[in-house]
């Protein structure tokens, strides 16, 4: 949901890559164009204020302009900046030992309170945990209905109670919990605007009552500039312990989710995406502010690409890469390389969506390794040309690696669809091939090995190959290579 | 409240006149400097308006103040209103005035949807108006009882079918049910839903589609169909994709602004009413019956600028 930010910001790097080095004018017209997509994706406009002033004041630092590659230092300070505004690293909420543990949520009407207590609750029970249900909201018609029909299908009780004051429901409900065996109650308050007095002193009396070891906000992911006011509201007079953004599912961008952690200092600690019970995750800082750089994980992949590829790929490989002219030693080579960047998976991670395909278990990290056997049983003639491999020659193979045909086939076909990427990301790209790779500045790059000082030489004032070069153009892949890509990988 | 309103009310002694629509900007820098610019988009940008709506705005407003040679800041905001009140689209006649008629109430969750059906329930009953509801969200736990229960306040029936029965279905038996009982304004309430969900938007087009066909035929009058999407005032930039995307799938008729009574400034409902060209025909500004009023560009435009 993020990734609409994460374009405009990789645009804006692709044209901070191109150019060797950096101006202060140019610095300043990056961050005109950050400001812009951060208020466009809804970040406070002061939080975006001050995020833009202590970014500058980072990225004008004569190390960075005198480098040589300032831009990768300005993508690499951003993204510190960004990770540091969403909060470092991810908090877990602790249990203490009282029994029932009281979780309480609050939050502006809308927000998702009911659906997201249901979710938290299926969570805790899949974590072992023996949640109880409370229907505080006796306000809204047939809230607690929602709440009873949502807990019916989870397979958790909800305590109803006398249904009109929430303070006694609250209390009763923390008896019920004792009375039941169960070790947390999570208490669904009432929608309420912040600057209702009446209703803000009740859930102040609420959490008086029952001492809720966590109060959690619910925060929509689509709520504009306002959210700040909303939750400085909240954490002054409730004094909530974390937040959960629900409707990321959205195409909202969520820059709400950069203001609140930098306005309270209140962590975000679950995301709630759509309408399964399972759809409540965990939210993690460091990965959201890589996505919201979207390419923040490309870049560095690629990065790290490059460290591998300088040093293992031969020249008549790459331009073997380069004219599409695949064959199936090159698909072992880039397998072992693959292994290098730490496999499939953080490849995949790397990519938008790749994550999620992964962990809905649409990829199979496994099928690498069942092409490399297939590969094996080839001749070394196969291999290094694969136009060669007929009927009798794929029995063979495959009665070799002791699979079926149909596998070496796909292979075959996967191996066909690999080459069809390969020529589009090369149409209008041609410095795949370029010899001389620029080094990387900048903190994350690992010095070593005299063909990276070659690198070095060659590379100076050359200027930053964009990822337009590896077919990664602004927008990323274009959808026929992501499909061709989706398909290669199932 | 904020400061700026603590403030122009503090202001306001001493400059009575002008203390109400003309706010803070005219005593904070009756000189027209860069100043008064920061500040006028800055606020804009606050009221959610955008960061491309507010550049246009307020590029406008330098060009045409320079141009006119406007002397201080009270002229410009003078001449910022009344650009500001030409932006929104108006409607030809109130929806809500239409007879008979039959209105379906569309956005994405938690927007007040079912809210907003049982408030106009009862202020159309109260209007004389012969009242019939119809829930077509049959997908949200509880929604069928929460306008049941609207329904009984308002003292006007309802249709309804178990949850998970066919939205569409129950469509069309709501429009069938008012066209035996000769009820002359229905208000139809749907399922909120992502507008970046294909097949949930499909689901939500077969309602609207089904309703017109039959609403159509209805004797001895046809009833005429309204689309209106219900917006949380809290809602940001997004709010413009979700419009554009009911809009494409539906062919709204107006929007409805709720939760106005916030601290949100519901400045993406002027992107999206100039943009899509869709009136705004109500806003709701606080719980009770009768906070639910009708639109007006002028008072809209002052509250934005509070």
């Amino acid at each position: 949901m993020f990734d609409n930010l994460s374009n405009r910001l990789q645009s804006i790097f692709s044209g901070l890559r191109s150019k060797g080095r950096l101006s202060e004018a140019d610095i300043d017209a990056a961050m005109r164009e950050i400001r812009l997509a951060l208020l466009e994706a809804d970040v406070n406009f002061k939080v975006v204020k001050d995020f833009i002033a202590s970014t500058k004041e980072k990225a004008l630092t004569s190390e960075v302009l005198e480098s040589l590659t300032p831009a990768q230092n300005v993508i690499a300070i951003v993204l510190e900046e960004l990770t540091n505004l969403l909060g470092s690293e991810a908090v877990k909420l602790q249990f203490s030992p009282r029994i029932p543990n009281v979780w309480m949520l609050v939050g502006l009407q809308g927000s998702g309170k009911t659906t997201a207590a249901a979710k938290l609750a299926y969570r805790l029970k899949k974590q072992g945990h023996n949640p109880l249900l409370a229907a505080a909201d006796v306000y809204r018609p047939a809230a607690a209905d929602q709440l009873e029909a949502l807990g019916k299908e989870i397979g958790i009780r909800v305590f109803r109670g006398c249904g009109k004051d929430p303070i006694k429901i609250a209390q009763d409900a923390t008896q019920d919990a004792i009375d039941n065996l169960r070790d947390v109650v999570i208490i669904d308050t009432a929608g309420r605007l912040h600057v209702d007095e009446e209703m803000m002193a009740e859930a102040e009396a609420i959490r008086d009552a029952v001492q809720p070891e966590c109060i959690l906000m619910v925060v929509d992911a689509m709520t504009g500039q306002d959210i700040v006011g909303v939750v400085e509201a909240f954490a002054e007079r409730v004094d909530f312990d974390g937040v959960i953004m629900s409707k990321l599912d959205g195409d909202a961008r969520g820059g709400g989710a950069l203001s609140i952690r930098s306005v309270t200092g209140k962590p975000i600690l679950y995301s709630s995406e759509g309408e399964k019970p399972s759809s409540l995750e965990e939210f993690y800082p460091d990965r959201m502010a890589k996505r919201i750089l979207g390419m923040g994980d490309v870049v560095s992949l690629i990065e790290k690409a490059q460290e591998v590829a300088d040093l293992e790929i031969a020249e008549e490989e790459e331009e073997r890469l380069a004219r599409a002219e695949l064959n199936f030693d090159d698909f072992i080579t880039i397998n072992k390389q693959m292994k290098k960047l730490g496999g499939m998976g953080s490849l995949l991670k790397a990519l938008p969506g790749g994550e999620k395909a992964l962990a809905d278990g649409q990829v199979d990290e496994g099928a690498l390794d069942r092409m490399i056997i297939i590969i094996n049983s080839m001749t070394a003639a196969e291999r290094a040309k694969p136009s060669v491999i007929n009927g009798s020659r794929r029995a063979r193979i495959a009665r070799g690696a002791g699979v079926e045909v149909a596998a070496v086939n796909q292979l075959i076909k996967q191996y066909e669809t690999m080459r069809k990427i390969l020529k589009q990301m090369n149409l209008g790209a041609d410095s795949v091939v370029k010899k001389s790779r620029p080094r990387k500045g900048g903190k994350k790059s690992k010095r070593k090995g005299s063909g990276r000082q070659q690198g070095l030489s060659k590379g100076m004032g050359r200027g930053m190959p964009d990822l337009s070069s590896l077919g990664l153009s602004k927008k990323g892949m274009s959808p026929s290579q992501l499909k061709n890509l989706e398909d290669l990988l199932k | 409240m904020s400061w700026l309103n603590r403030l122009s009310e503090g202001l306001s002694r001493t400059r009575k006149q002008l203390s109400e629509s003309l706010n803070v900007y005219f005593e904070l820098s009756p000189e027209v400097d860069e100043d008064f610019w920061d500040n006028l988009e800055e606020t804009l940008i606050a009221a959610d308006f955008g960061v491309m709506a507010t550049t246009r705005i307020v590029g406008e407003l330098q060009d045409e103040s320079t141009r006119k040679a406007l002397p201080d800041g009270a002229a410009v905001m003078k001449l910022f209103y009344e650009k500001m009140a030409k932006l929104f689209a108006t409607a030809k006649e109130d929806c809500f005035d239409i007879n008979p008629v039959c209105i379906l109430f569309v956005g994405i969750n938690g927007s007040g949807k079912t809210t907003t059906v049982g408030k106009l329930a009862k202020d159309g009953s109260q209007n004389g108006r012969k009242v019939l509801v119809g829930s077509a969200d049959t997908f949200r736990a509880a929604a069928i009882e929460q306008l049941d229960i609207w329904a009984e306040r308002a003292q006007v029936p309802v249709i309804k079918r178990e949850r998970g029965a066919d939205p569409a279905s129950v469509a069309f038996e709501v429009i069938e049910a008012a066209e035996k009982s000769g009820a002359n304004q229905v208000l139809i309430d749907t399922a909120g839903r992502l507008h970046t969900s294909d097949d949930l938007m499909r689901e939500l087009a077969k309602v609207v589609n089904v309703t017109r066909k039959r609403a159509a035929s209805v004797e001895p009058t046809p009833f005429e169909v309204k689309t209106l999407l219900v917006l949380d005032a809290t809602t940001g930039q997004n709010g413009l994709a979700q419009a554009r995307a009911f809009n494409a799938s539906l062919e709204l008729d107006g929007v409805i602004v709720t939760k106005l009574d916030g601290t949100a400034k519901g400045g993406i409902a002027v992107a999206i009413s100039e943009e899509l060209a869709l009136p705004i025909v109500r806003i709701g500004v606080g719980e009770h019956i009768d906070d639910l009023r009708p639109f007006d560009p002028q008072e809209f435009v002052n509250a934005l600028m509070a």
